[in-house]
């Protein structure tokens, strides 16, 4: 009987602490979120990454959801009622919590595409008057403010949001993307993405 | 009277093929102008700054055009293009563009006049007021409105700094001798300006960068 007690007691404080370390870690409501936004927020078909991202660039997202500036099909189908009953302040604790978990590079776009989204990214293509991407999103496709981190978002959501933008859909926040969007063909949309899965 | 028909013939088979090769030709030129005119320039230069030229905060700063002197605006984008002025960005987008179109594009920023950008630390404004209007003279440096006009709109090559954005005058005073000056094979007038940035300490860089950025 005696025996039996102290590891009850050991047990229970044990259970105690791991569940607080799990509400530490995920309350309910970024377990909303990483329900499709994956484990840590890595991302999860079609859900992009949330880890790492520009906390004022995922606030702007929310609010685009809530107003629907951010128009995109499976925004629409997902993320507008997501959000319809988040306050301010839930968006923006959120927005903070995940720019602090460190992201993963989701590394899946075409290897040998890579060289010529560098070269897009990093110099742009004056001729075709594309704009140099490196000027506003960064050396490492970091971001800053509300222009949002690029590296290491996976292929097929790049690829898929600067084609919506070249069909019409709308950012949360109006120009430039659109206009720079349109311009891209779908070969420099399928390099860009790619070499952007790559960049840590 | 035969041969006669014959160079006819032939006179007319090569004004048809003349018409055509100029029809077809001036189908190209019209794809190259819609690529390379002013409109589609106008276009990419408003993509990085802004809608109205009024600049933006991105990674790196990106500046007002919006107002700006027309002759300043052409100096800066033959500079890019000779190497004075050190821009990886800009000497490329400056290559792209044919004398022509550089003049219609500072013209058209030069009509516009959206308000700033702003977002410079207010408490700074004060002091800049008093370096912008009186200089420093212990540090030798003459008031900025001596040149620059009392409202900071510039003059002939002068630049206009009304409205300009905050990050981007304090990165040029600071960097001004690494960027601007650049081809000593061609020596210009950003010299001018050498000792200025030179002698202004950081705080008055700032003071005096953040006094401007929000004149209108």
């Amino acid at each position: 009987m005696t025996s039996t007690r102290p590891s009850i007691a050991v047990f229970a404080i044990g259970c105690f602490v791991v569940s607080a370390m799990a509400c530490r870690a995920e309350s309910p409501a970024v377990k909303n979120c990483t329900w499709c936004h994956g484990t840590s927020a890595q991302g999860y078909t079609p859900a992009p990454r949330l880890a790492g991202q520009q906390s004022l660039y995922l606030e702007n997202q929310l609010a685009g959801f809530r107003t629907h500036a951010r128009d995109n099909p499976l925004s629409q189908q997902y993320m507008w009622g997501a959000v319809a009953n988040l306050s301010a302040q839930t968006a923006r604790d959120l927005a903070t919590y995940f720019s602090t978990l460190p992201p993963k590079a989701a590394g899946d776009g075409d290897m040998e595409l890579v060289a010529t989204g560098r070269t897009i990214y990093q110099v742009g293509m004056p001729d075709a008057n594309i704009v140099a991407c490196v000027v506003c999103h960064g050396p490492n496709a970091e971001g800053v403010g509300q222009i949002p981190r690029l590296g290491g978002l996976a292929y097929s959501y790049l690829k898929r949001t600067l084609e919506q933008w070249g069909q019409g859909y709308h950012t949360a926040s109006g120009p430039p993307m659109p206009n720079i969007a349109r311009k891209l063909s779908s070969n420099q949309i399928g390099a860009l993405a790619s070499y952007l899965s790559f960049v840590k | 009277m035969r041969s006669l028909l014959i160079r006819l013939r032939l006179a007319l088979q090569i004004a048809i093929l003349a018409v055509a090769v100029t029809g077809a030709a001036r189908a190209d030129d019209q794809h190259a102008a819609s690529s390379g005119g002013v409109q589609a320039k106008l276009g990419y230069c408003k993509d990085c700054h802004g809608p109205s030229a009024q600049g933006y905060r991105g990674y790196f700063p990106i500046p007002r055009l919006a107002g700006q002197q027309t002759e300043y605006l052409e100096n800066q984008l033959r500079a890019f293009i000779e190497h004075r002025r050190t821009n990886n960005v800009m000497f490329n987008v400056a290559h792209a563009l044919s004398p022509s179109v550089i003049s219609a594009l500072a013209a058209n920023f030069r009509s516009l006049d959206p308000p700033p950008v702003g977002g410079a630390p207010r408490q700074l404004v004060a002091e800049g007021k008093r370096i912008f209007e009186d200089g420093v003279p212990d540090a030798n440096v003459a008031a900025c409105a001596a040149c620059h006009g009392p409202d900071a709109t510039g003059k002939g090559e002068i630049p206009r700094l009304a409205g300009q954005l905050y990050p981007y005058l304090t990165k040029e005073l600071t960097n001004w001798g690494k960027e601007r000056g650049q081809n000593p094979a061609k020596p210009d007038t950003s010299y001018i300006m050498s000792p200025v940035a030179h002698s202004l300490t950081k705080s008055q860089v700032e003071a005096v960068a953040a006094y401007v950025s929000y004149l209108k």
